[in-house]
């Protein structure tokens, strides 16, 4: 099976959900299963979850690898996205498959070309009597019709989310969008069509055995109108405004295509354009494989598509395969669904200044939410305030009968007064509409705990309704759960705690569940780790019940690394005996699979709903420290409402994030931190940075993601950043400096320290944008030696009992510690893969009781493997938006490779994250003045391994003067003869970009070279020490043979 | 104006009024189907039942007048989570159907499927509890009641001329959709009361037996007619016809506790090991028998979805191939059959 890589727009944890599910159902089935996946914050890649996982890139070279040495059966690529997909169409045009004999199952090469290539998938819907937008297929200007009718759509083939498209509105627009389209489509091919603007847009998720069978899992609505990409769209399922004739025109029409397709044995999803009043309809896309549209349709009905598709790829009917959620009925039905889904994307345009926030085909969403209620008000306000965000949503052309809905809302709201007013039919009517007691507070001027106190002296509770995938005509023994009001509670009886609420955590119990298995170790060994329930049942729930709870919607900052450590929670604690109980809201998530824990809530992660989930639930403890951000916020609330919390206390994460305490506690404990200030206005801020000299780093307090941070070197720039209001951090800058981020386990007393991680980029960068090495390279024992130390020191002080991650900054020798998270942090799940030992379980131990030297931890001192992890960036997606590094954190997702030394685990994750560092070429470098020397090595070496060199003046005069030849290149801005750079990118005669920012913004020089690297594909580095490290790779890298990450861990010599 | 349900245990399920005022008997029955209320209000198999929809908003996309599976409505009450009108609510009100919205139905769906399909009153306005509930004790059961006489048309007549085949239709309460899909399929469609003898029917090219409402048990005049036709004309039964053509082919029917109504049904097709998702409508069903002619069996839970005569060119399905509403994946039965029936002529000729 092939996974779908590192998290990037319109490729997120959907395709880990799938993949988890398939693999177990596979494994079930007595299949041996091969994973390939080059994101290590999968949950799929975990070692047990397959019996051989390849952290490996998914490019042909790497998948090509492992079919070679694994020598499978088949293979199985309709589970991982686009990245699967074409793969498996590479795999197959290069003959690997053939000459190994590797089966395609879940969709064959032509079914693939008939959905995926739109010339074929539009003759092929023809056949099957519908019709596709009219369009022209397009692979040069020649193609170009000459009278076009604008609005057209651009729409490169093979590309993610819509990639590369968008809607041209005239003959100027087109041009320079034509262009773009075709560089982006990696067979240079794209379809000029028929604008549907202002047309609905419904979407279908259908399975197909090889019985011919075919079944409708759910049907989608779109609320933004066609012209918007889906994945940007808020969505509502089932349907809400066709009436039955032309649902089942639609249904028709869906099966026909997937016959017509020829999706013989899996899910597809196909998506239609129909227009309101006619009720003409086109045929937009399908998708021959599991989608995200899948995970969502799984999650809004229960029905798993995902493990239903993986059974059909080995040849079961759906009337062979039981619905999960009934036990006594068939796959071979259609779900119906007494509650409606609303799904809301999540955008993170304030990381991307400059770039364009219009919606369009492309898709630019990073997460999305989903919302369950009785109406569709009360989905729609339970998706949209999941968001975690205050982003306005205006859509154009809205259905009549939704604005009708939301202008319901509207009304209400005006109508609340005051507080005092408000009785108990009253709030029976806002919550039935889906407001929360945050927004009642806000439209009467009263507080949100004012309007729950109130609220519940009417006794207006919640009540919850089990998602059963049938609307109860079936008895179904279902634990996935939603709120509602003003009906009957149908979740069972909880007995209140076992532990009284509000005390500590149970006590520690004698560890029995482990046995003589070193406590906290991969378990591949001995059983699946998988969200499959180990825990022997009778065990279970003897302990209580432990409410975990979630990250909620993908963002940049809060990605799928956090869903990951949520997961793993969920197993650790059922393994040790307890009952456990997720509660989050994101439908792409492992975690969101009602089988990852007892009891599964799909609630918006506000304090309203995670207190009704602890109410209802009696737990012994609230686990907020592996969702991120998230669940901290609530940490304190659930505390004052008598909740434990368990494991690091609350007091602990205060203590770390209010700068003040944790500097004084870093003075009394003599660990240096970086000389800081705290200011509340831009003088106070200037004043702070001269008593501390510049550079500093200026941001606001409480952030994560690096919101707002920037590095400044002068007055201006701190009064460029600070603004007024809010309270800001002026830092010294540790310019130069060897950033460290280390991941430690502690049980209050005793720390670990799991892994020490070098960033191969310097201070300044974001650690989640920075890549990462493991062990450190740049250390050496005696530094290694006083970093542990320092964790050690701070981590018990702090309180920590579980996770802790510390950063750290290393300049001339001395260790300065920048940031510490007493919770789990995002490179968790690439450090467990990395020294192959599971901290979350490890850490839910702990926070369960047990003492540290009980976990008879592994010493961890000499890694056979050399680990890197390397970011991945959406700028494609944000043309106008600097693609520089900086402090604040702008990548979606990761990758991850492993190798015997570092330069070729280096040279491996860069061409996981879909750089590969060139052999050879030309390099162009252009550095700012504090860089020029540190440019100087990095060239030597780049032209001693046959690199020809390009730079502009500054810098080519540097190397020249180091006796360098170098071809001295125009800046765009500067007048003359020859070439700019920008016109060496284009023309490909450069491979290589080395460039350091000047400054940042869409009028700089740098910016422009940038954007043309990017545009034309070409590896682009904006540090002196990623350019270092590129280089050294580039001279080092050996070629090595894949290795599953078993053997990696297998060879890891383990004394306890 | 609020109002309420009374099922005949004594749950009493409180709501808004947003029908007609008054109030109704009848046997309270859910529906799973996603879309398609009107159809279902006016499907005359529902006559004598109050119909709760578990969809969770109903009324989204008004009405037409060409959705309607009958003249009139036929369901005696409507119960919704969430209704929206007003066109919905207006045609609800004008057909003097009490409707109730706000009630919590996945309880209700939940009581139902334990306790069985029950009597029950909808009461749009105030009324006593009590006298409610000793009201519903007063009416009769679904077990036994023939109603096929109250939904019937009065007398024979045309729906379409033309056709390659020349079908009779008996109606016990057909939906239109029947008459549409027999059309369709090339047929000439004459539809009969229910009451309509052998010799009249006998000498179409095919006699399909409707759907309606009720028990099929006492309708032993109509089951004598079918009896007479078998082995003399092609002869297709659809949810009630099909009950009715079992019992004269000797087999029992009996009461489902709470029946099958929506449009989502896997039904299997032994011939081929095919699934068809298909549209229900029945409280009753065939007794399986030794005799292997079940054709069709319900993946739910077993029971019989069609019977197989062969020999005596006779064949019915317990779902409705005509849909409406509900998936299509069933339309081809009746285009088979007519197909087969126009063969038939062929031959015959």
């Amino acid at each position: 099976m092939i996974g779908s890589g590192p998290i990037v727009i319109g490729q997120a944890c959907e395709f880990d959900y799938a993949g988890c599910q398939a693999l177990k159902v596979l494994r079930e089935d007595g299949f041996r299963t091969i994973v390939v996946n080059s994101n290590p914050a999968t949950i799929m890649t975990d070692p047990g979850f397959a019996d051989r996982t390849y952290v490996e890139p998914l490019d042909l070279e790497g998948v090509a690898g492992v079919l070679a040495r694994e020598r499978p059966d088949a293979l199985l690529p309709t589970l991982g996205g686009q990245t699967a997909l074409n793969l498996a169409v590479e795999l197959a045009e290069a003959g690997i498959l053939n000459e190994l004999g590797v089966e395609l199952i879940g969709a064959g090469i032509d079914v693939i070309h008939r959905a995926e290539d739109r010339e074929q998938f539009r003759d092929t819907v023809r056949l099957a009597g519908h019709r596709v937008p009219s369009s022209t297929v397009v692979n040069g200007w020649a193609d170009v019709p000459r009278e076009l009718t604008f609005p057209v759509i651009l729409r490169p083939s093979f590309t993610l989310g819509g990639h590369g498209g968008g809607t041209a509105r005239s003959e100027d627009e087109f041009v320079g969008m034509l262009e773009r389209a075709l560089s982006e489509s990696p067979v240079g091919q794209v379809l000029v069509e028929e604008s549907l603007l202002g047309w609905d847009e419904f979407e279908l998720e259908l399975m197909r055995d090889r019985n011919d069978n075919v079944i409708v899992v759910c049907s989608i609505e779109n609320l933004d109108p066609m012209g918007v990409h889906t994945g940007d769209s808020v969505t509502v399922a089932p349907q809400m405004t066709l009436p039955d004739e032309a649902y089942q025109e639609l249904r028709d029409a869906a099966a026909a295509i997937i016959r017509a397709v020829g999706v013989e044995t899996g899910g597809a999803n196909i998506q239609f354009a129909r227009e309101r009043e006619s009720g003409a309809l086109r045929v937009i896309e399908m998708n021959p494989r599991v989608s995200r549209s899948s995970a969502l349709a799984s999650k809004a009905t229960g029905y798993p598509i995902a493990k239903v598709a993986a059974k059909l790829a080995v040849g079961y009917t759906l009337d062979e395969i039981p619905n999960d959620l009934t036990g006594t009925t068939p796959a071979s039905f259609e779900p119906t669904l007494d509650y409606v889904v609303v799904k809301f994307p999540r955008f993170a345009f304030e990381k991307f200044p400059g770039a364009d926030r219009t919606l369009g085909t492309q898709m630019k969403s990073v997460g999305e939410t989903m919302g369950i209620g009785r109406t569709f008000t009360e989905a729609f306000l339970k998706a949209r305030r999941a968001r975690e965000i205050d982003d306005a949503w205006e859509p154009t052309g809205l259905h009549p009968w939704f604005e009708a809905e939301l202008a319901r809302v509207g009304r209400a709201v005006e109508e609340i007064n005051s507080l005092d007013a408000l009785v108990a039919d009253d709030f029976l009517r806002l919550k039935r509409l889906g407001l929360s007691d945050r927004e009642i507070g806000v439209a009467c001027d009263a507080s949100e705990d004012a309007v729950r106190a109130r609220r519940r002296a009417w006794g207006v509770r919640p009540a919850f309704r089990r998602v059963d995938s049938c609307a109860g005509e079936v008895e179904a023994a279902s634990t996935y759960y939603y709120s509602t009001w003003g009906e009957a509670d149908e979740a069972p009886p909880v007995s209140p705690a076992v532990a009284p609420a509000g005390q500590s955590p149970a006590p520690p119990l004698p560890d029995t569940a482990g046995g003589t298995v070193p406590c906290g170790a991969v378990p591949h060994s001995t059983v699946p780790s998988g969200p499959a329930p180990p825990a022997a049942p009778e065990t279970t729930g003897k302990r209580g019940v432990v409410v975990i709870l979630g990250s909620g919607p993908n963002r940049i900052g809060q990605g799928i690394e956090f869903d990951y450590c949520c997961v793993h929670a969920a197993q650790s604690f059922r393994a040790l005996g307890f009952e456990t109980v997720m509660v989050n809201c994101n439908p792409e998530t492992v975690s969101t699979d009602y089988d990852t824990s007892d009891r599964l809530y799909f609630e918006p992660l506000g304090i309203e709903e995670v207190l009704a989930v602890c109410e209802r639930e009696h737990p012994v403890g609230v686990v907020i420290q592996f969702g991120g951000q998230t669940p901290l916020k609530l940490a304190r609330a659930l505390e004052a409402a008598g909740f434990a919390i368990l494991g690091t206390p609350f007091d602990a994460v205060d203590l770390a994030e209010d700068r003040e305490r944790f500097g004084s506690l870093c003075r009394d404990l003599g660990i240096a931190v970086p000389d800081w200030r705290m200011a509340s206005s831009q003088s106070e801020a200037i004043a702070a940075a001269e008593e501390i000299g510049y550079p500093v780093l200026v941001r606001p307090s409480y952030v994560l993601g690096g919101r707002q941070m920037a590095v400044c070197y002068e007055p201006e720039g701190v009064a460029a950043n600070v603004h007024p209001g809010s309270r800001f951090l002026v830092d010294r800058f540790l310019e130069g400096a060897l950033e460290i981020d280390v991941d430690a386990l502690c049980d209050g007393a005793t720390t670990f320290v799991a892994a020490v991680m070098q960033h191969v980029e310097e201070a300044g960068i974001h650690s989640g944008d920075s890549s990462c090495v493991l062990p450190p390279p740049g250390l050496d024992a005696a530094l290694r030696a006083e970093i542990e130390e320092t964790v050690s020191t701070l981590a018990p002080a702090l309180g920590v009992v579980g996770l802790v991650n510390v950063q750290l900054a290393i300049l001339d020798g001395s260790v300065y510690v920048l940031e510490a998270n007493p919770r789990a942090s995002r490179t968790v799940p690439f450090a467990s893969k990395a020294i192959g030992l599971n901290l979350v379980d490890a850490a839910c131990r702990l926070a369960a009781g047990t003492r540290l030297a009980d976990l008879h931890l592994p010493a961890l001192n000499d890694l056979q493997q050399v680990s890197v992890k390397a970011a991945v960036f959406p700028f494609r997606r944000f043309p106008g938006s600097d693609a520089v590094l900086g402090p604040e954190m702008r990548s979606t997702g990761e990758v991850m490779a492993s190798a015997a030394d570092y330069p070729t685990a280096l040279a491996k994750a860069e061409r996981a994250a879909g750089r590969p560092l060139p052999a050879s070429g030309t390099a162009f470098l252009s550095v700012r003045d504090q860089d020029k020397r540190a440019v100087v090595p990095v060239a030597t070496a780049l032209s001693r391994l046959g690199f020809a060199l390009a730079a502009t003046s500054g810098t080519a005069r540097t190397l020249a003067a180091a006796g360098l030849a170098v071809e001295h290149v125009r800046k765009v801005a500067e007048t003359g003869e020859g070439s700019t750079v920008v016109d060496l990118l284009r023309r490909s005669r450069c491979h290589l970009v080395i460039n350091t920012p000047q400054g940042s913004g869409a009028r700089t020089d740098g910016y422009r070279i940038r954007e043309a690297a990017l545009a034309a594909r070409i590896p682009c580095i904006t540090t002196a020490s990623g350019a270092a490290a590129a280089v050294h790779a580039i001279a080092h890298a050996r070629g090595e043979d894949v290795l599953s990450l078993q053997e990696r861990i297998d060879a890891q010599p383990r004394t306890a | 104006m609020t109002g309420f349900l009374a099922l005949e245990d004594g749950a009493i399920f409180h709501g808004e009024s947003v029908g007609a005022p008054g109030f109704a008997f009848g046997e309270a029955v859910f529906t799973t189907a996603m879309t398609g209320y009107q159809e279902v209000v006016t499907d005359p198999s529902y006559a004598e039942q109050i119909v709760c929809f578990s969809a969770p908003m109903v009324g989204n996309y008004g009405v037409a007048s060409e959705r309607s599976e009958s003249g009139r409505a036929h369901a005696r009450g409507v119960v919704m989570r969430e209704v929206r009108g007003p066109a919905w609510t207006d045609w609800l009100l004008e057909r003097g159907l009490p409707a109730l919205s706000g009630i919590d139905t996945r309880s209700l769906v939940l009581q139902l499927r334990r306790g069985g399909a029950m009597r029950a009153a909808v009461v749009a306005g105030d009324a006593s509890v009590e006298e409610t509930l000793r009201a519903i004790q007063e009416q009769p059961t679904m077990v036994g009641r023939a109603l096929c006489e109250s939904v019937s048309t009065p007398g024979p007549y045309d729906y379409s001329e033309a056709g390659r085949a020349r079908i009779a239709v008996v109606d016990y309460g057909c939906k239109r959709s029947i008459l549409r899909r027999l059309a369709k399929a090339g047929a000439a469609v004459a539809v009969f009361p229910h009451q309509a003898e052998a010799e009249e029917l006998v000498g179409f090219d095919g006699v399909v037996l409707s759907n309606g409402p009720g028990d099929p048990e006492p309708l032993g005049a109509q089951i004598a007619t079918v009896r007479a036709l078998l082995g003399r004309v092609p002869v297709y039964g659809i949810c009630l016809g099909h009950q009715l053509l079992a019992i004269a082919t000797g087999h029992d029917t009996f009461k489902l506790p709470f029946g099958h109504r929506g449009a989502n049904h896997p039904v299997l097709e032994k011939a081929t090991g095919r699934v068809l998702v298909t549209a229900q409508n029945h409280g009753f069903a065939v007794r399986p028998s030794a005799a292997g002619e079940a054709a069709y069996v319900s993946l739910y839970d077993g029971t019989v979805e069609g019977l197989e005569f062969p020999e005596l060119n006779a064949r019915s399905v317990q779902f409705h191939p005509e849909a409406g509403p509900g998936p299509h994946d069933a339309w081809p039965l009746l285009e088979t059959w007519v197909e087969e029936v126009c063969s038939g002529i062929a031959k015959a000729a």
